[in-house]
């Protein structure tokens, strides 16, 4: 196979791949695993995850149940396999509301400052007056809870803290040479903005974001375990959680492994985190 | 003006705005509830005469404007309304509940500090094997979820080897031994996470102090090694870590609130969760009010702390 029948999208990612300290580079196999697995996960997963089976209840770990059977005779693997796409789909969708609603917003308070940045930030900055999982709770206390609405929890602690980190990143590209450049060829702000500022200013946003998304894990995870999150049947690994500790000495499989499942997600997103962090964050502006 | 005083004066006037906006958002839940709230917490076979006398009960015909100030002159009064549910005064049932959390969160506060302060300098001018033993425990830390962490402590010390009680509680007062007995393993599983994070800061502000040419002038002058890392290079490292220490504090009053749940303690977290699952609002809010109200406090304390430590802040005016 010649070089040029290699699509550019593909050598495009291949590089950006290597680009990444090495540490990184496994957390995002890690998280490539993981994807695909729940995108599969009827194929994989051996069993149905609802499958209550009266023969099976607190049965261990076999060649055909790795991970053991829970109170109702539910195959932990299965479930945990489908937990991972409830739990992965609401991180992802999380952190893209949170960043997609934090780059403009970051974005306009950095470069205009004055008083567009004191209507944006001081009220995002009030978001940050309640600890992350109480703000979370003070949300689902109000609109009942569900996946849909811990997703939404997620995205409403995100947001000041991506905006601010954008906020930070754009303040400093605001003042560069090349942003003066546009605007002196008459350029529109928005064409500034676009052009010069966002592509300038993103690096800090997806770092901090990489980091979130391994955090967003624990919360969702925290909250459904609370009852609060993702509600029964569906399975979700805080709900398994919960489940689990009540027949923790009998059967601690049903514990164990939806608990290393979340570690797992949650260190994959930090390796991949700091590892931007080294690239794409020289000045430590994410904290 | 004395620019210390200015500084605490100018932090302090922050504050009020943000405690005025936290009580509306904290009032506004019941209000923002959709539908009726009161029908949602009496459930659909509530009477109509019923539903009339909880929300002239609550307060809830007043006009908003009456409704948040009669609320908040309460709270001022120590008077936070009533459980909906047992029909008790707030105010008791938060004078039970406020001193369990509190003792989770400082115990665990004071442990991590004790261990990851250390542990932190140790990594920053230690040997290969503490940097990596610490580097290793600040990644286990980071990344396991704390009350997956509690359940594994309970399977091994209350499950396998039944050195300790794997839930419960006893106040203080009745039998000290018992209460701190129960307060083991919560306090182990928070203090984990708030270990590692304060490492790796207390590590990263090391590094930062440890190359400085004081340390240099320090070390050419022949002062003891023990003297050096701990008497001037810790002190000139101490913002950092006083800040970390601080935001660390909010984290641990989340925390909580799943780590009360996981051994059945009776704390604020508990009491809020409980009530959004029994749509008991008056509780949700009066508990959500305290929590806010501690955090707001300590994140106030850790300013005034930080500056107080590193006049750079306090001279800067801004903060």
């Amino acid at each position: 196979m010649t070089a040029k029948s290699i699509p550019a999208g593909v050598t495009a990612v291949v590089r950006a791949f290597f680009w990444l300290p090495r540490s990184a580079r496994a957390g995002v196999l890690i998280l490539v695993v993981l994807v695909i697995v729940t995108l599969l996960a009827p194929l994989i997963a051996p069993h149905d995850p609802n499958a209550i089976d009266p023969t099976r209840v607190l049965a261990g770990p076999d060649l055909g149940h790795p991970f053991g059977a829970d109170a109702l005779g539910r195959d932990v693997f299965s479930r945990t396999v489908y937990a991972l796409r409830t739990s992965l789909a609401i991180v992802f969708a999380s952190v893209a509301v949170a960043s997609l609603a934090a780059l403009p917003l970051g974005t306009a308070a950095g470069y205009f400052g004055g008083w567009v940045d004191q209507v944006i930030s001081r009220p995002l900055d009030m978001l940050l007056v309640l600890p992350a999982l109480l703000l979370a709770i003070t949300l689902i206390a109000i609109v009942g809870p569900g996946s849909i609405v811990a997703a939404l929890a997620i995205a409403l602690i995100y947001l000041p803290i991506l905006a601010r980190v954008q906020r930070a990143a754009s303040l400093v590209v605001a003042h560069a040479g090349f942003v003066e450049g546009g605007r002196a060829r008459g350029w529109s702000s928005f064409a500034v903005l676009r052009r010069h500022v966002v592509p300038n200013a993103l690096g800090p946003l997806l770092v901090q974001a990489a980091i979130l998304a391994g955090f967003a894990v624990q919360i969702e995870a925290s909250l459904s375990f609370l009852g609060l999150g993702t509600q029964p049947p569906t399975p979700s690994l805080g709900l398994m959680l919960s489940e689990g500790r009540d027949v923790l000495t009998q059967a601690p499989w049903v514990e164990i492994f939806p608990g290393l499942a979340i570690a797992v997600i949650v260190l994959a997103f930090n390796l991949l985190g700091d590892g931007l962090r080294h690239r794409l964050d020289p000045q430590g502006m994410v904290s | 003006m004395n620019p210390r005083l200015l500084f605490v004066l100018r932090r302090l006037g922050l504050t009020i705005p943000v405690l005025f906006v936290m009580s509306v958002v904290i009032f506004l839940i019941i209000r923002l509830v959709p539908g009726d709230p009161v029908r949602t917490m009496l459930g659909f076979r509530a009477t109509p005469e019923s539903v009339a006398q909880v929300r002239a009960q609550l307060h809830l015909d007043d006009p908003l404007w009456t409704q948040y100030r009669d609320w908040v002159a309460g709270v001022l009064h120590g008077d936070f309304g009533q459980d909906f549910v047992s029909k008790a005064p707030l105010s008791e049932l938060l004078a039970q509940r406020v001193p369990v959390t509190l003792e989770i969160t400082l115990l665990s506060m004071v442990l991590a500090v004790a261990v990851g302060v250390p542990l932190g300098v140790r990594a920053a001018v230690g040997g290969r094997w503490v940097r990596r033993l610490t580097e290793g425990f600040v990644v286990f830390g980071i990344s396991v979820p704390d009350f997956w962490l509690g359940i594994m402590l309970v399977l091994v010390c209350a499950g396998t080897m039944m050195w300790l009680p794997p839930s419960g509680y006893v106040p203080f007062m009745e039998d000290p031994g018992g209460n701190l007995t129960y307060m083991i393993l919560p306090v182990l599983t928070l203090a984990v996470a708030e270990a590692a994070y304060i490492i790796r800061t207390t590590r990263g502000a090391m590094l930062g102090v440890i190359g400085r040419p004081f340390i240099v002038y320090l070390r050419a002058k022949g002062t003891k090694e023990r003297s050096i890392v701990y008497r001037h290079a810790l002190r000139n490292a101490a913002t950092p870590i006083a800040t970390v220490i601080g935001i660390q504090f909010g984290v641990l009053l989340g925390g909580a609130i799943v780590v009360e749940t996981l051994f059945a303690l009776p704390g604020v977290g508990r009491l809020i969760v409980t009530a959004i699952n029994q749509r008991n609002y008056p509780v949700v809010q009066a508990g959500l009010f305290v929590v806010a109200t501690l955090f707001i406090l300590v994140s106030l304390i850790t300013d005034l702390v930080v500056g107080f430590i590193d006049p750079q802040v306090s001279d800067r005016g801004d903060s």
